[in-house]
């Protein structure tokens, strides 16, 4: 393949230019859409037409990481006039505090399946990655056929033998539990991409570090996996990305002390009325993670979506 | 520094085989240059030396010790690739100190500090020292190559071609520096060329190569004076050695099917008749291209000859090579 070196049109450029602006705006309109929620009182969340100018509030965030109580006047005077500036957010609606929501708890399950996961999935997918590459696996083929054939059907159509699995095992509503069952998915996109990327690096440089007085495992932690940090990096993406967004199973599997946020947010909706802006938030805040990891990393990403069909 | 023996060493990959029941002794202290085309077997000898790959048969020593069964690091052998394989994500420096690093060598950071200085030094990259391995120069990816091997001091050196991507005059220096640097620390050296040049000016021993099997082992002038055969006379001498059918001059002795003859063995002035083809001025010397019988062939004159196209030059070998139908040496 070929590629033209002369400089595009003027006009060309800016043909592009459009499109790839207008491009962006469409798919980020759902979310400008969900952090523009997250601000609105409920009253602007289910106006229609919507509004699109209004006047931000922190209801939504408040009711995220609150439990509120319905108070009678007599309570609200015993109270006492209100300390924090959440706590007026809330008194105008005619309700006290009564604790913090579990949306933290729910969250921080998320981060530790997620990156748990993640982890382990980069630790196990490099070493497999790296023997798939490099050495005589007996039935390699067929091991590596049958491992992207985890693949071939939608992961929850097993949910049914999972399920009982992770009943016997003890595994349900475990951060264990969810982290295996992540990994397990994520190790076959991550051993077919990895050996992708190990595949491209010389074998000369692990047998320099071999006469250069190390061993096997060091010349791959040495000399291969900082040459494959490129790959690493997009992989662990796609990884994280899908354990982090999993809603299916971890309805499934969890429900109290492993529950992760996806399953959660749907029931922050409440108890009286329909609370968007809170469900707003928390999906908002449910993007930053995903979105500062691909941030740090999309140096790598963007190579990474290549599958190293280019070379340098 | 350690003498190495090879005995009876064959490997095949496949149904190929690479090497064929090879022996050989590098004594200690030795610099033995491997010659033979590509695919001679030269690369694949030093890389069962270093450990990288197993022999199909035979066995390996280094230093009396036999390495069956030795990883690359045990045996203690440096080597230069010819694919300079430099560390991509490190600077030369961390390039240079790797070996040294090395959970075997485990060196001090201050012997670590004067050795690599050292080598940058002797391999003019000393002003090269911080760039990444990435940014540089072909050239100067072989020096830290070779910079890497010699900031060691290993039972044995193996260099795959190490001079082949340097400019010509880098590589005479560098030619001259490794020899003094073999020299002067008497290490045992295993170098694998395809240039007559490096072997001529820097072997103790050389080992000609053909096809997997070891054809002759000596000092380089040994093989170029006494060849065993045509191909182990042809591997040497500049320009090549000519070969003829053995009767074109007469006296001939039994069974020899064709002569050789280097420049030295054809006695000009006197003779059978020749045309000159053409005249190479090189300088230092001047190359004839002759015609014979309808035979071409390549001898060197005086450098102020006034020799030209079409003149005619009378020759008779002196005391010329024979060889059989095999390319066997007979006389």
């Amino acid at each position: 393949m070929s590629f033209s070196v002369t400089e595009p049109a003027k006009s060309t450029k800016w043909i592009a230019g459009i499109l790839v602006v207008g491009y962006a705006i469409i798919t980020l309109i759902p979310l400008l859409w969900i952090i523009a929620t997250g601000f609105k009182s409920p009253t602007d969340s289910i106006a229609y037409p919507p509004v699109v100018v209004f006047e931000p509030t922190l209801e939504g965030y408040v009711n995220l990481f609150t439990d509120r109580t319905r108070a009678t006047e007599q309570m609200l005077e015993e109270a006492g006039p209100p300390e924090t500036w959440y706590e007026e957010i809330v008194r105008a609606r005619g309700t006290v505090i009564s604790g913090p929501s579990r949306y933290g708890e729910r969250f921080l399950n998320s981060v530790i399946i997620g990156f748990g996961s993640t982890a382990l999935c980069m630790i196990l997918g490099t070493m497999a990655a790296y023997a798939f590459s490099r050495f005589k696996v007996p039935l390699k083929d067929d091991l590596l056929f049958f491992i992207l054939s985890t693949r071939m059907m939608p992961p929850i159509a097993v949910a049914i033998p999972i399920f009982l699995m992770f009943r016997n095992l003890g595994l349900n509503d475990t951060h264990l539990g969810m982290i295996l069952l992540y990994t397990a998915v994520n190790l076959s996109l991550s051993v077919w991409l990895l050996k992708g990327f190990i595949d491209e690096i010389p074998i000369e440089y692990e047998e320099a570090a071999l006469i250069d007085g190390y061993t096997r495992f060091q010349a791959f932690y040495k000399v291969v996996l900082p040459q494959a940090a490129t790959g690493i990096a997009s992989t662990a993406i796609f990884c994280l990305i899908f354990a982090w967004n999993e809603y299916a199973f971890a309805v499934l599997l969890t429900s109290g002390t492993a529950q992760t946020a996806p399953p959660f947010i749907p029931t922050i909706i409440g108890t009286s009325g329909k609370d968007w802006p809170a469900v707003a938030a928390g999906a908002t805040i449910f993007l930053v993670p995903v979105m500062v990891f691909t941030i740090l990393l999309r140096k790598h990403l963007l190579r990474g979506i290549t599958f190293g069909a280019v070379r340098k | 520094m350690a003498e190495v023996v090879l005995s009876g060493v064959s490997k095949s990959f496949g149904a190929e085989t690479a090497l064929q029941n090879v022996s050989m002794t590098i004594p200690d202290g030795s610099f033995v240059v491997l010659l033979g085309p590509t695919g001679a077997g030269k690369t694949t000898t030093l890389r069962m030396v270093s450990g990288l790959d197993k022999p199909s048969s035979g066995s390996i020593s280094i230093g009396g010790r036999d390495t069956a069964g030795l990883t690359p690091a045990q045996r203690d052998v440096a080597m230069v690739f010819q694919q300079y394989s430099l560390y991509p994500h490190l600077t030369v420096r961390q390039n240079l100190e790797f070996p040294l690093k090395s959970p075997i060598l485990r060196t001090p950071q201050a012997e670590i500090d004067r050795k690599v200085g050292e080598v940058a030094e002797v391999l003019q990259i000393s002003h090269k020292l911080d760039n990444k391995a990435t940014a540089l120069s072909g050239g100067e990816m072989q020096r830290v190559s070779i910079g890497r091997a010699l900031v060691r001091d290993p039972s044995v050196y193996l260099m795959d071609e190490p001079l082949s991507s340097l400019d010509a005059k880098l590589r005479s220096d560098l030619r001259i520096e490794l020899k003094s640097i073999q020299a002067d620390s008497g290490a045992t050296l295993l170098y694998v060329t395809h240039d007559q040049i490096e072997a001529m000016t820097m072997a103790t021993h050389v080992g000609v190569l053909d096809k997997g099997k070891l054809v002759q082992f000596g000092s380089p002038r040994d093989i170029y004076e006494n060849p065993v055969s045509v191909y182990a006379a042809s591997r040497l001498g500049q320009p090549r050695i000519n070969v003829l059918p053995a009767d074109i001059f007469g006296g001939a002795p039994d069974l020899a099917t064709h002569i050789g003859l280097r420049p030295e063995q054809i006695v000009q002035g006197e003779g059978e008749e020749s045309i000159v083809q053409r005249v190479e001025h090189l300088g230092d010397q001047t190359r004839l291209h002759l015609t014979f019988k309808a035979h071409d062939l390549i001898t060197v004159t005086d450098a102020h000859t006034t020799l030209k196209e079409g003149d005619i030059v009378r020759i008779r070998p002196h005391k010329p090579f024979y060889f059989d139908a095999t390319g066997a040496r007979l006389a």
